[in-house]
């Protein structure tokens, strides 16, 4: 343990053990009961609250505030979970600044949201600690449904199927369960293997076979689903990255991609032994490089600097992300992209860049560049579908790179619907993802079963 | 600097805050404590008979409700009558009027219902040179179980003849403590009054139960499985105390008799509103044992504060102004039309005026505006009832605005008629006055 936050080069074990427990543990402490209630008594139960209007899965938030109130933590939680059965989740991981909390009409009163996410997480919390199940499954009704991945959109459209009696299959290529809650967003954020309690929560309803380790287009393929299931969902989420397009990209050491890098961390119960940069450069603007950027600095590296080719504004991360970032020793520059990766004997030793400007609209190099010493460049410069996570299936319709889908979260091919980050128009977030695999479960239901046979399903179900 | 000295029945203090007969005023102690602290007087908790004292329980006393943030809201206790020695509270009485001559010190007292209780008890009383008596017709539980407390102010008839014993045997003041527990307050009022009482304090508390306690099934506070109804104070009570001062105000046969107001007094501005209806003093217990002392700096700064941003130099010059203001409904002005009028800049959008009027009144405000969320009232359907305004949580974000005389409501189609009306010359009324009068 000679290594500290000075160490040159890559190294793991910069931190004592008390900083990495620290450093990952819970981003923000929970509410206990007492400050759940003081908070709870500032929600005004809005009509038609602008809250649950925000919220991409229509929590009916006044209620499971009001529900907090009145000391019923598990009737609270049933209110949440059967709108968004990631409850729990999103309470962690939600940019809630962006959504439920900016819209809360405390923020007109006196600059102070109800802290609706933390609120959530209570009583999600308390549910998952007591074991209830607040679910039961209709009546069997032999249907069949394949889910493919399983991460936020395929265990919600899974959950929602099985609630309506269906048999659900659910293939996922990894080893474990829960997709970006498990494998992508900041240890900090969901501490204690809160994904998998998670997922065990929502399995544990029964209805669910899971086949982990399947790859689509290797172990199984569209045609073989489309014909072995009455119904298919893909949530197959991107599996991948966008490049620099610089040279050396892919051959310099130190050189890696941001998700990839998180996953690892994630994987890595004991921090310590993670290998990190002294100087860190984080190429992006959106979540992942934040996520990256404060994991980077919370395991020991000296200087962590997030750039993106655009204005703060323009960051896909929200301003309290952002400020998260800065908050951790951050530093973020603007208005510079990436021009050239410069090592030496094989290892990474910095990164040039442009700076930019945007002219008549449409971003430009300045001509003027700047050079960050550097012995890890993360780059999280956005994700996307392949045709290998589609199994070669070129008869989805397409649009920007990713699946279209209709309201209902139909594609284009009969009998598959998508959602998650895979499918065109999205929000990139989990709670979206949920919604998707919400509305796509009740639009099979309703396909498979027919619209009379549907309203009484849903009706047991509710 | 407002002038807060107060002169009741002769009887001087500082300010006009009493801390009423109750736990807080039961010891030298905690009575020494108020003083120092700048309480104007207080009236010890209530003394009975020379004798073995009562027993309290030995579980809990007490019980509440609470608002937002378990703020106190309502309170309610079975605790008795001081359950020390008599001797002993003469004896702290006359110290700690001795040690704090220019604070009020009034005894209260509850003994059987004969004459030679109560010749007795005021003997020994007079000799701790207290400024005046209590009579305690009030307290609903325990004691009213043995034919004291309330049991004697339901009935006016033993009101008139304990307040005639008691005048009689003493030249001390004499205050009558009333129970709200009855139904029209201007009969044990105006009982205290022909038994020649000096003056009436009110309210006692009001029985109550505050809550079932769902595990155990049985109301709190819960001795040993079992509760029982006590007495209900705190600022739930004051409305029910502001309309019973009012009506022994307000009453020919009472008016102009000194009141002591008591009930949920918390905040200077309770006490402004008691003193508005014709109260002399106030007396405090809930907000002392919720606070402790400290309050009375709140309540004497605020009250003089407020009197001098009015003019008013004393108590005196806004004693009662309230009083002639409060009326029968059938003389309320029926010409007054109001309308809510919603402060765009105030408000906040939760809505709550809006679900309100729709589902429990009269749809009279609008949540959508050119496809916006925005809540404005329809003038034509809103009947000015007052709904939206209590339910806003914004202070004077919506008010009541009045129509001028001469124009057209747009809810009824009628002009705004000048000057004043009222229900008892109205055409629908078939007892109508006629109108020659």
């Amino acid at each position: 343990m000679s290594a500290n936050r000075s160490t040159a080069g890559i190294a793991s074990g910069r931190l004592s053990t008390a900083e990495y427990t620290a450093n990952f543990g819970d981003l923000h402490a929970p509410l206990d009961r007492h400050e759940a209630h003081v908070e709870a008594d500032r929600c005004y139960f809005c009509f038609d609250a602008p809250c649950q209007t925000a919220c991409p899965t229509s929590i009916d938030i006044p209620l499971f505030i009001r529900q907090i109130q009145t000391d019923n933590p598990m009737g609270s939680a049933e209110t949440i979970l059967k709108a968004n059965i990631f409850g729990g989740m999103c309470a962690r991981v939600c940019p809630t600044e962006t959504l439920c909390e900016e819209a809360c009409v405390r923020n007109e009163a006196e600059g102070k949201p109800v802290k609706i996410g933390l609120l959530q997480r209570y009583s999600t919390d308390a549910l998952l600690d007591r074991g209830h199940q607040p679910f039961r499954r209709a009546p069997a009704t032999g249907k069949r449904i394949a889910v493919v991945g399983a991460g936020p959109a395929g265990l919600s459209c899974a959950h929602k199927l099985a609630e309506h009696g269906h048999e659900v299959t659910v293939f996922e290529i990894r080893p474990r369960l829960g997709g970006l809650n498990e494998y992508g967003i900041a240890s900090y954020k969901a501490p204690d293997d809160f994904a998998q309690r998670e997922v065990a929560f929502i399995l544990s309803l029964g209805g669910i076979t899971v086949e982990t380790n399947k790859r689509l287009g290797q172990d199984f393929d569209l045609a073989s689903l489309r014909a072995d299931f009455d119904a298919v969902f893909l949530g197959v989420g991107l599996s991948g990255v966008n490049q620099l397009g610089l040279v050396g990209e892919g051959e310099l050491g130190g050189v890696l991609d941001a998700v990839d890098w998180i996953a690892t961390l994630r994987q890595t119960p004991d921090k310590s032994k993670l290998p990190v940069g002294r100087r860190v450069v984080v190429i992006g603007g959106g979540m992942t490089a934040v996520d990256a950027a404060v994991q980077a600095k919370r395991l020991g590296a000296e200087e962590v600097t997030i750039v993106y080719r655009r204005g703060q504004d323009a960051m896909k991360a929200s301003l309290y992300e952002q400020q998260l970032a800065q908050t951790n020793g951050v530093l973020i520059r603007t208005w510079a992209t990436p021009a050239e990766l410069t090592g030496d004997a094989g290892q990474v030793t910095g990164v040039t860049f442009e700076r930019t400007a945007e002219v008549a609209g449409k971003l430009a190099g300045t001509g003027e560049r700047f050079t960050l010493p550097a012995d890890m460049v993360l780059c999280a410069v956005g994700q996307l579908l392949t045709p290998g996570d589609l199994g070669g299936a070129d008869a989805l319709a397409l649009s920007g790179g990713r699946i279209v889908v209709d309201d209902e979260r139909r594609t284009s091919v009969p009998g598959i619907w998508a959602g998650g980050d895979c499918v065109a128009g999205g929000q990139d977030l989990t709670v979206s993802a949920v919604e998707d695999g919400k509305q796509a479960g009740l639009s099979i239901n309703r396909a498979l079963m027919g619209a009379v046979a549907t309203a009484g399903a849903a009706h047991a179900a509710e | 600097m407002a002038d807060l000295r107060t002169n009741f029945l002769g009887i001087r203090s500082p300010n006009p805050f009493w801390l009423a007969s109750a736990p807080p005023t039961d010891r030298e102690v905690n009575v020494t404590r108020a003083f120092k602290a700048g309480w104007g007087g207080v009236v010890w908790k209530t003394l009975g008979s020379e004798g073995p004292p009562v027993v309290n329980v030995n579980g809990p006393r007490y019980g509440a409700i609470h608002g937002a943030d378990r703020r106190l809201l309502g309170f309610n206790n079975i605790e008795l009558i001081t359950d020390r020695p008599l001797q002993v509270n003469l004896q702290e009485i006359k110290a700690v009027k001795k040690a704090f001559p220019d604070r009020a010190m009034v005894v209260s007292l509850m003994v059987p219902c004969d004459e030679e209780s109560w010749k007795a008890i005021l003997a020994a009383v007079e000799e701790t040179e207290c400024d005046g008596v209590e009579l305690n017709f009030g307290c609903p539980h325990g004691m009213s179980e043995r034919g004291m407390g309330s049991a004697v102010g339901q009935v006016p008839e033993y009101i008139e003849m304990v307040a005639r014993w008691c005048k009689q045997h003493t030249r001390m003041p004499v205050i009558v403590k009333l129970t709200p527990n009855i139904t029209d307050i201007r009969h044990p009022a105006r009982a205290a009054k022909r038994g020649g009482a000096d003056a009436v304090s009110l309210i006692n508390t009001i029985s109550s139960i505050v809550s079932v306690d769902l595990d155990r099934m049985a109301p709190t506070p819960t001795i040993d499985g079992k509760g029982s109804h006590g007495g209900y104070c705190g600022p739930a009570v004051k409305p029910i105390a502001l309309n019973m001062t009012a009506e022994i105000a307000r009453d020919p046969e009472t008016h102009g008799m000194p009141i002591s107001g008591i009930g949920g007094v918390t905040t200077w501005r309770d006490a402004a509103e008691f003193i508005a209806l014709g109260c002399g003093t106030v007396q405090v217990c809930t907000a002392a044992m919720t606070y402790g002392f400290k309050i009375i700096d709140e309540m004497t700064a605020g009250l003089s504060n407020w009197m001098d941003e009015k003019g008013y130099a004393t108590l005196d010059d806004f004693r009662g102004l309230a009083t002639p203001n409060v009326t029968d409904w059938q003389y309320l002005n029926l010409n007054y039309v109001t309308k809510a009028v919603i402060d765009q800049d105030l408000c906040i959008k939760c809505g709550r005026c809006h679900i309100a009027c729709e589902d429990t009144s009269h749809q009279a405000i609008a949540n959508m505006v050119d496809g916006r969320r925005m809540f404005v009232v329809k003038d034509e359907e809103c009947v000015g009832c007052n709904l939206c305004v209590e339910v806003c949580p914004v202070q004077n974000c919506i008010t009541m605005q009045p129509m001028a005389a001469g124009s057209v409501d747009p809810r009824t189609g009628r002009v705004v008629q000048p000057g004043y009306s009222n229900w008892t010359t109205h055409p629908n009324n078939p007892m109508a006055q006629v109108a020659a009068e």
